[in-house]
Formats: C-alpha cells, sequence, structure tokens
C-alpha cells in the first residue's frame, strides 16, 4: 500500500482508499461518515449483490495459474447526486459494507472532499486496520518458539 | 466510462431478467406476437427500454456483442451491465445490436454442425404494431400471422427470404421498440402483405 501516486500507477491512492474501506467494518464507516460528512443523495447502479469469485493463484508463485477455490465477494455500484461513479467489491456478505464504500468512493473521487474524507474517514480506518494487525502480529510473536537446543545440536 | 450516462439496470435483477426472457421465449415461439418488456428502465440513449432489457437479459461475459456505429453511445452501459465483450467484427459476435438493418450476410449463421453459433440480432425499429406489414409462416404458427414494422427498409423481406433459406443456418432477430418486442426466429417465413 503506498500513497504515492506515481505515473505508472495513476490510480494508486483510489486503490488504496478501495483497500482500505473494503476490509473496513460497515458500523466503523457509517459512524465516521456520520461525524464529518453528509451523505450525498446517490443512486445504485448495481447491487450490493452477493456472488463467488474464483481464487486464482500461480503454482511456486509464478508458475501455471491454478484456481485456489471460491470466495464470497459483494458488490456494489453507485452514482451521486454529482456524477461521481463509485465502486467497491468487499469480502463477504455485507451488503451494507459494500454499499458505503461506494458511496465513499464517489465521495472521494470528488476533488472539493477529497482531502477532508481522506483525512477523516480513510486514514482513521487504516490506523485501526493496521493497530489490528499489529495486535494479531505481535500475539503470534509471543508463541515464537526458538528450538535453540536443536541448533546446537546441529552445529 | 461516462459518468453522466450510466444508468441503472433492473431495479430487481432476478425478477427483471427471468420475466424479459420469459417474454423472448415465448415471442420466439409465436412469431409475430408483440410482448412488453422493459417496462420502467431507464436505458442510456438512443436504446429503447425494450431493447435494453433484452440486453441486459441474454448477454453476459461469454457472448460478444457487436454493436452498430448508432448504438455505440450505450457501449460503456452494456460492458457495465452485461459485462460483455464488444466486438468490432460484426463476423464474430454471438448477438448483434442495430437500431437499423445490417447486412444479415455480415452477421454469423452457424455451421450446419453447429447451428447454434449463429448470432442473434436485437434490432431496434420505430414501433411495433403499425407501418409496414409482414406476413409471417412457418412452426408456431397455425394460421399465418400478420405482423406491422415500422422502421424496415423496403428490402427487409427479400433480405430475410435469403437469410430463411439457409435453414438450419441463419440469425434469429428480436425486434424492439419502446417497452414491446416481437421475434423473428429463422425458422419462419417472411412476405409483405
Amino acid at each position: 500500500m503506498r500513497d504515492d501516486a506515481g505515473p505508472h500507477e495513476p490510480h494508486a491512492a483510489r486503490r488504496r482508499w478501495m483497500a482500505v474501506l473494503a476490509r473496513a467494518d460497515a458500523g466503523d464507516i457509517a459512524t465516521l461518515l456520520e461525524r464529518h460528512a453528509k451523505l450525498p443523495r446517490y443512486t445504485r447502479l448495481r447491487g450490493p449483490e452477493a456472488g463467488l469469485v474464483m481464487v486464482r493463484g500461480r503454482t511456486g508463485g509464478g508458475g501455471a495459474p491454478f484456481n485456489l477455490g471460491e470466495m464470497t465477494v459483494t458488490r456494489c455500484s453507485v452514482r451521486t447526486e454529482a456524477g461521481q461513479i463509485g465502486h467497491a467489491y468487499v469480502a463477504g456478505r455485507d451488503s451494507r459494507q459494500a454499499e458505503l464504500a461506494a458511496v465513499v468512493d464517489a465521495m472521494l473521487q470528488d476533488p472539493a472532499q477529497t482531502f477532508e474524507l481522506h483525512a477523516k474517514v480513510i486514514e482513521p480506518l487504516a490506523d485501526k486496520q493496521r493497530a489490528h494487525r499489529t495486535d494479531i502480529a505481535a500475539k503470534a510473536a509471543a508463541t515464537k518458539v526458538q528450538f535453540f537446543a536443536m541448533r546446537n545440536m546441529r552445529t | 466510462m461516462s459518468a453522466t450516462t450510466l444508468q441503472p439496470g433492473f431495479a430487481d435483477p432476478v425478477a427483471g431478467a427471468q420475466a424479459c426472457f420469459r417474454a423472448v421465449l415465448d415471442a420466439m415461439a409465436r412469431p409475430g406476437r408483440i410482448h412488453e418488456a422493459g417496462i420502467g428502465l431507464e436505458p442510456p440513449a438512443p436504446l429503447a427500454p425494450a431493447t435494453a432489457a433484452v440486453l441486459l437479459t441474454l448477454l453476459d461475459y461469454d457472448t460478444p456483442a457487436w454493436l452498430d456505429p448508432a448504438a455505440h453511445a450505450a457501449r460503456d452501459w452494456i460492458a457495465f451491465h452485461c459485462g460483455a465483450p464488444i466486438v468490432t467484427d460484426a463476423a464474430a459476435c454471438g448477438f448483434g445490436v442495430a437500431l437499423s438493418l445490417p447486412p444479415l450476410g455480415s452477421l454469423p449463421a452457424g455451421t450446419h454442425e453447429a447451428p447454434e453459433t449463429a448470432a442473434t440480432l436485437v434490432l431496434q425499429v420505430t414501433a411495433l404494431g403499425r407501418g409496414r406489414r409482414f406476413r409471417l409462416a412457418g412452426p408456431g404458427l397455425l394460421v399465418p400471422a400478420i405482423l406491422a414494422v415500422d422502421g424496415l427498409p423496403d428490402t427487409f423481406a427479400a433480405a430475410w427470404q435469403e437469410n430463411y433459406a439457409l435453414f438450419p443456418r441463419g440469425i434469429d432477430i428480436v425486434l424492439c421498440a419502446g417497452t414491446s418486442l416481437a421475434a423473428l426466429p429463422r425458422s419462419v417465413s417472411v412476405q409483405e402483405a
């Protein structure tokens, strides 16, 4: 996840906020929006609808593609009154999250709102997700076992 | 993707597509009968509600679609809602979308081994139920039916008879106007009445 929008990644910023929204909880998005922004009137273009997406991988990371399995994905596309179109694809079946994420994606494309929304909605969500990841990593790290005995025997 | 032209599809995708599929099925089974489709749909210009409903119902990522130049304004809408790949070569399409009659020979008519690979032409006309009258005869019709279509060229009956002569190959046409549709399956013979 990078903030800088280089010439090779014209949508890096949008990609980042969509990723954050896709991982965020519907309740969290709603709370932050309520506090900091006014929801625009919008039309649902498609969905929210749940479906299955085939997740594909590559053997050994770069070999032949294979189907790993299907996952449930909910998608939604909306158009705000101002004409911005927002999309969201989120894992799971939470249609409220998909719809809110699509609306926020549309709002973030309005240059007048981008900066403020980014600071007051996306960043807090990203911080929360980062804290959660760090927390899990810390818990996992605490269970790490150093096999001193085995290492000593082998060397 | 143009922000101003993108309109929603069916309000209820499942029920909407099922109702329209039924209309197309009945229209194919009884050529010349006019059915309603796409009521309540707000498609982008230049598509009529019935045309849009047929596209939403029949097209998906497996069906390459060819659009005649007049229908290109709706390209984004079709790509977004149907997910169909848009092809520029009419001979490679599964569905043709046209606002005026293209040369029927330009669309794939299938092969004798696989006649089901022929294209279906979704043709938007000015009106159904008035205009030039055609006498239809063939499977599904106990007695010849009369279908009036406004917006087909003088040469249509002759062009269609060429397509009819290819049976079991040949293309099928779904005629759409406003919120009504009728179908001309390849098995039906069309004469000016």
